[in-house]
């Protein structure tokens, strides 16, 4: 916990100075009609930097020996973190229906250990619901892949 | 005066069309407030690309409408299920689990649904005689009052949110750095870009709060792998009318739960504190305080009160002022600019039918949620039982729908997932996720305000002091901010002062 705690303080310092650098580029001072584009971003980041060196500071002096996470807690976390993100990229190439079909039957079958006819009819149904209600009731298209394409959509 | 404009709202509420929507925003949100990983500020983002072509008085209703049946659902999870959707639901499940451990889980939900009515409709009935008044008021506010305002709104979570306040503060000030890529409408800047061109467009608050809120959530509930073992309720209208029978006795719990409520309310982050100050009021004040935490119908009448009385507050100061008292409010009000209305006192004037329409429409919203709760708790509540392996990604993928519907970019689902990874370590960590939402929808109008504030006074922070109302308004705020230094020093006091008077013989 200590430790993920002064990563977190370390990374948003990081973020602080990056912010700072562009606030300086962009001038923090007044121009011709009134404060310059950087003067909120740069005292939004010197207070950052502060804040966090507090933080740290505390987290540092700080005594937790709670992990910050569990090794029986990070296993569900990345069974769920990888396959979520699998998806997206199934997404960004082959469309979002293609991808919710592979991902939900994908998550059913390996976590939920459901039967291959549940897992095929809800991974068949739940895109073609979802067509259904986006893209001809309420005309919000969804990404789409070769799979639309070739079918007319 | 304020009368006939209620009837006027009153008329746009009760058309067929308009009930129909607030039918299905309360199921809806009822879903999403029994659901893991869905709340009210993320299903009103999910579904907010969906109103983009209906009327805003309409688009509004199916929101807030939304919006109490989150609040009901979560009332399901707490009681049932011993797991508080919400951080304000967690003094409901004292009591609630206990009476539903005990076979008494109709009588519990029935006491939960009628607090929530009686908070929300006390909330919404000082809405409708306040609102006209502070809008009035706040018309001839100028920049600095509204900074002073937005002063006041983040100080509340750092002097009121509990937690460690500078990582508070550190939230609000991430939000407002957040709000600022992009372009900046002003002077035509680029700002934090690095030259990255999808930069650009900036973060948009509604892939942020679906990211925080519902993939977070996801992630947290993943990790202590909750198992859904709920106890059943059986409800039936025998039930409900035995229990209603009961309730006036309450009478003096409901009346303190909703003033607590909306005064805690209307500023932000105050629908947790308020649900546990009434529980522990409800407990000093009560013949039997040893039956509190035991099953105790009190113990549910209380916090359900106050937090429904609370989340029909925060809505006060978002159609009055334009600055949104709570997360989903902040979605909301995303929503009206988007819709084209300007959020802020002028709407009373220019769209009366709007305004006097959602607020007729938080009655009738109401009345059906607690209609359609009661009649329908168990299959809600069967949602639960639907396998987890189904769940998880019926939900993900629910938000990476409602991520890409925003822009139709395929970016915003990315950024919904760097937001997940960051909304699930911040909440560890105890980084608050509210003000963080709260300053990246508010961030360009503060930003703005502040600017036209300080071309007033030519560059002097004085104008905020100098100004009586913004003056009272800073000072409140400065209040606030300083407000856990303060209890730090007065603890610090007074543990020297026992250990001095332990020393002395």
């Amino acid at each position: 916990m200590r430790a993920a705690d002064l990563v977190t303080a370390l990374v948003l310092m990081a973020v602080g100075v990056l912010v700072l650098a562009d606030a300086l580029r962009l001038g923090i001072g007044w121009g011709t009609d009134g404060p310059r584009s950087g003067f909120f971003p740069f005292w939004l980041a010197v207070l950052l930097l502060v804040c966090c060196l507090a933080i740290g500071a505390q987290a540092w002096r700080a005594r937790v020996t709670k992990p910050f996470v569990s090794r029986e807690g990070l296993a569900p976390v990345l069974k769920m973190l990888l396959p979520a993100t699998a998806a997206v990229v199934v997404t960004q190439f082959f469309g979002l229906y293609v991808a919710t079909a592979l991902y939900m039957g994908f998550y059913m079958r390996w976590i939920g250990r459901h039967s291959w006819l549940a897992v095929t009819v809800m991974s068949l149904a739940f895109p073609v619901i979802t067509f259904v209600i986006f893209e001809r009731w309420f005309l919000v298209p969804m990404p789409k892949g070769p799979l639309e394409s070739w079918l007319g959509y | 005066m304020g009368f006939e404009n209620l009837v006027l709202g009153f008329q746009v509420a009760l058309q067929p069309y308009n009930l129909g929507i607030a039918v299905v925003g309360i199921i809806l949100g009822t879903v999403i407030g029994v659901l893991p990983g869905l709340g009210g500020a993320n299903g009103v983002a999910i579904l907010l690309p969906l109103t983009f072509t209906m009327p805003p008085t309409s688009a509004i209703i199916l929101l807030t409408s939304l919006y109490w049946g989150a609040l009901f659902g979560g009332a399901i999870t707490s009681i049932l299920f011993n797991i508080p959707g919400e951080p304000w639901s967690v003094a409901t499940t004292f009591d609630g689990y206990p009476m539903a451990r005990r076979g008494e889980g109709g009588q519990a939900l029935t006491a939960a649904f009628t607090s929530s009515f009686v908070g929300a409709l006390f909330s919404v009935v000082l809405i409708t005689l306040f609102a006209p008044i502070l809008a009035e008021i706040a018309l001839k506010f100028g920049p600095p009052e509204f900074f002073a305002i937005q002063l006041l709104t983040f100080s509340s979570f750092i002097g009121l949110g509990g937690g460690n306040p500078l990582k508070s503060l550190v939230a609000i000030l991430l939000g407002f750095i957040l709000a600022s890529v992009g372009l900046d409408i002003v002077t035509g800047a680029l700002r934090l870009t690095f030259g990255f061109t999808e930069l650009m467009k900036g973060f948009d608050f509604i892939i942020a709060v679906i990211g925080l809120f519902g993939i977070g959530e996801i992630l947290l509930t993943m990790e202590e792998g909750l198992a859904f073992r709920g106890a059943r309720a059986r409800i039936n209208p025998r039930v409900v009318w035995q229990t209603w029978k009961t309730l006036p006795r309450y009478a003096r719990t409901f009346v303190r739960g909703a003033f607590i409520g909306f005064w805690m309310g209307f500023k932000p982050g105050g629908a947790t504190p308020a649900s546990f100050m009434s529980y522990a009021f409800a407990k000093r004040f009560s013949r039997h305080p040893e039956r509190f935490g035991k099953g105790e119908i009190e113990g549910v009448v209380a916090p359900e009160t106050a937090a429904h009385a609370a989340g029909g507050a925060a809505l006060l100061p978002m159609i009055t002022l334009g600055i949104p008292g709570s997360p989903t409010a902040a979605v909301m009000l995303g929503g009206l600019i988007i819709w084209g209305l300007q959020p802020g006192p002028m709407l009373f004037k220019e769209r009366p039918d709007f305004v006097w329409g959602l607020i007729a429409s938080m009655y009738t919203g109401n009345i059906i949620g607690v209609i359609m709760v009661l009649a329908f708790v168990p299959l809600f509540a069967a949602i639960l039982r639907v396998p987890f392996g189904i769940l998880t990604p019926l939900i993900v993928s629910v938000c990476a729908i409602g991520a890409y519907s925003v822009h139709s970019s395929m970016i915003d689902i990315w950024y919904m997932l760097v937001f997940g990874v960051i909304g699930y370590v911040f909440k560890k960590l105890d980084y608050p996720l509210a003000p963080l939402v709260l300053a990246l929808v508010l961030g360009d109008l503060a930003e703005n305000a502040l600017r036209q504030s300080l071309i007033m006074s030519q560059g002097s922070l004085l104008i905020f002091v100098t100004r009586p109302i913004s003056g009272v308004i800073t000072l409140a705020a400065l209040f606030f901010f300083a407000l856990p230094l303060i209890t730090a020093y007065r603890r610090r006091l007074r543990r020297s002062t026992v250990s001095a008077t332990a020393e002395t013989p």
